[in-house]
């Protein structure tokens, strides 16, 4: 099935200099094995392209069911230097949430968040 | 001991909502008041300040806050730990004293931490070996020598602890960890020494959690923002800290916003990087160890955070002068908006490569269209105004400012149907760039002042 990452997960991002991290985070415990098989660093990396410049790190916490990836060349410069209106990343997280997953899994999809 | 204390955040960031320290105080009860006012751009901006006065440098807007603040901190025997010293602490104190002195209270002590200022000693440590290079790009700070602005190391909880130990009510800092002005208080109250990684990692985590105000009570909430009631009066997030390590994150009942597993998730995953290793000057927090569960109606229970051991090593920040930047923005309106926004564009780099003008990067983004989310924005069949917004970067002041000078004449030499050219010509800022280094502990040692007037 199709899925938009909108409708499992919520999202908030930062910057750290010329680094934009993403919090993706599950909004249903069975949603997160799902993020953790097919929102791999490779992934985000080919969704971000043309923005996220450098490589993309991944980090898992199981304990929140939400994943933490690094963007590196990813704000322009960052700082002062960047000349993006959003040069400290501030709207990635939604970008991140617009990708698209096509899963073998049956999800319920939909209804109350549950965490 | 006491078996409970409350902390509550009162500044996000400088230039945060100004009502919440007053509501902090007021709609509830709490023991500490916590305040982050530095972001890494904010202290080169406060050394200018102080290069053009001596007598400045500091969060100003602490003054008047405190005029404000002082009667009711006095009689609720509220605690205030802030960084808004800025790269001026002592000028800082100076003015809350002055200011109480006025409004004829006396016997207030307020501590003050000093000893992260390194500008003036940059030459000494490298002639000692240690040579501040870059720890992201690893390079020689000898680049960028002549051109530093500012130069602080982040101190963490340490020195506030002694500051609280020592009777302060109000302690002031420069470079502080935003972390360590909310787990200086529970140190302070419980007892939680070096050795104790796993409580004082918990502290760490609350910090985090408090250090970006609404952040964590509904603001700027992804999971569902129209769920949150009542955003216009939203209460900032309080930390209550147990003597064990545990932390349950609520606000003032009556307030607006939310405080929920999910709120909190988001504030937990905000500006982080390895979650394994949030490392500070006073622990190494694991943030793949935090557990959170819903404690009752906004009330989040925050528990199981384990630490390890504070590495050697401060992290230093300083920003150094790295050219110029300018952006000028033009709207267009139907018909055909972007696409006229896009001959402007056109028409712009032209006059520019004509005039020879050479730069860095030049940028243009559509507001409306793809500022946000670049080549992910799905291109609108019809829009029914767009901003360009042009923006440039280069060493060269004067090509700069010149950039700034061909906006303005595309309203009448341009595309038709353009406005919104009210603010003047762009003017060039400096670029502040940053430049984060490490330096071993041993290297440079807080001092503590606490004096009563």
């Amino acid at each position: 099935m199709k899925i938009r990452l909108l409708d499992i997960a919520h999202a908030r991002s930062g910057d750290k200099g010329d680094t934009a991290n993403v919090g993706v985070i599950a909004r249903r415990p069975e949603y997160y094995p799902v993020l953790v098989k097919y929102l791999t660093a490779e992934r985000v990396k080919t969704h971000f392209a043309g923005i996220a410049l450098g490589p993309v790190e991944r980090f898992e916490l199981p304990n929140l069911g939400a994943l933490n990836f690094l963007l590196h060349e990813a704000l322009g410069g960052g700082g002062t230097r960047s000349l993006k209106n959003d040069a400290q990343g501030k709207t990635l997280g939604s970008a991140m949430l617009r990708m698209e997953l096509d899963i073998k899994e049956q999800l319920i999809v939909g209804g109350e968040d549950d965490v | 001991m006491k078996e409970r204390i409350r902390i509550a955040s009162g500044q996000g960031f400088w230039g945060d909502l100004l009502t919440a320290p007053y509501d902090q105080v007021t709609r509830g009860e709490v023991e500490y008041l916590v305040m982050d006012y530095l972001a890494e751009v904010t202290m080169s901006i406060l050394q200018k300040q102080r290069g053009k006065n001596p007598a400045l440098g500091y969060a100003r807007d602490l003054v008047p806050l405190m005029e404000q603040l002082l009667p009711l901190l006095v009689k609720k025997n509220i605690r205030v730990v802030t960084n808004g010293g800025g790269v001026n602490p002592l000028a800082c104190r100076d003015a809350i004293f002055a200011a109480a002195g006025k409004m004829g209270i006396s016997g207030l002590s307020i501590g003050v931490v000093l000893g992260d200022d390194i500008l003036g000693r940059l030459e000494d440590l490298r002639s000692h070996g240690m040579l501040l290079k870059n720890m992201e790009t690893g390079e020689d700070l000898g680049a960028v020598m002549d051109r530093v602005m500012s130069a602080n190391v982040y101190f963490g909880a340490a020195p506030i602890v002694e500051a609280l130990g020592r009777g302060a009510r109000i302690v002031i800092t420069g470079r502080t960890t935003d972390t360590g002005l909310t787990l200086a208080p529970m140190m302070h109250e419980f007892g939680w020494k070096a050795g104790d990684w796993d409580r004082l990692a918990a502290g760490t985590v609350a910090g985090h959690i408090l250090e970006c105000g609404g952040q964590a009570s509904g603001g700027n909430f992804s999971a569902d923002w129209r769920a949150v009631p009542d955003l216009a009066h939203i209460g900032f997030p309080i930390a209550e800290a147990f003597p064990d390590g545990r932390v349950v994150i609520t606000k003032h009942a009556g307030t607006g916003g939310l405080i929920s597993v999910q709120t909190v998730k988001e504030q937990l995953l905000y500006e982080i990087g390895n979650p394994a290793e949030y490392i500070t000057p006073d622990c190494i927090a694991d943030f793949t160890t935090i557990q959170v569960s819903p404690d009752g109606p906004d009330r989040v229970l925050v528990a199981g955070v384990k630490g390890r051991a504070a590495t050697d090593s401060y992290k230093v920040s300083m920003s150094y002068l790295d050219g110029y930047t300018a952006a000028g923005t033009l709207t267009y309106a139907w018909p055909d908006a972007l696409e006229k926004g896009r001959a402007a564009d056109g028409i712009l780099r032209r006059r520019m490569q004509d005039l020879g003008l050479r730069f860095e990067e030049v940028r243009t983004e559509f507001l409306g269209y793809n500022s946000c989310h670049g080549p992910l924005a799905v291109p609108p069949e019809e829009v029914n105004e767009v901003v360009v917004r042009i923006g440039v970067r280069g060493k060269d002041f004067d090509a700069v400012e010149r950039f700034g000078k061909e906006i303005a004449p595309l309203i009448l030499t341009g595309p038709p149907s353009v406005t919104g050219f009210a603010g003047g010509r762009p003017k060039p800022s400096e670029v502040v760039a940053y430049w984060p280094a490490l330096l071993p502990k041993s290297a440079v040692h807080p001092e503590v002042v606490v004096e009563t007037v």
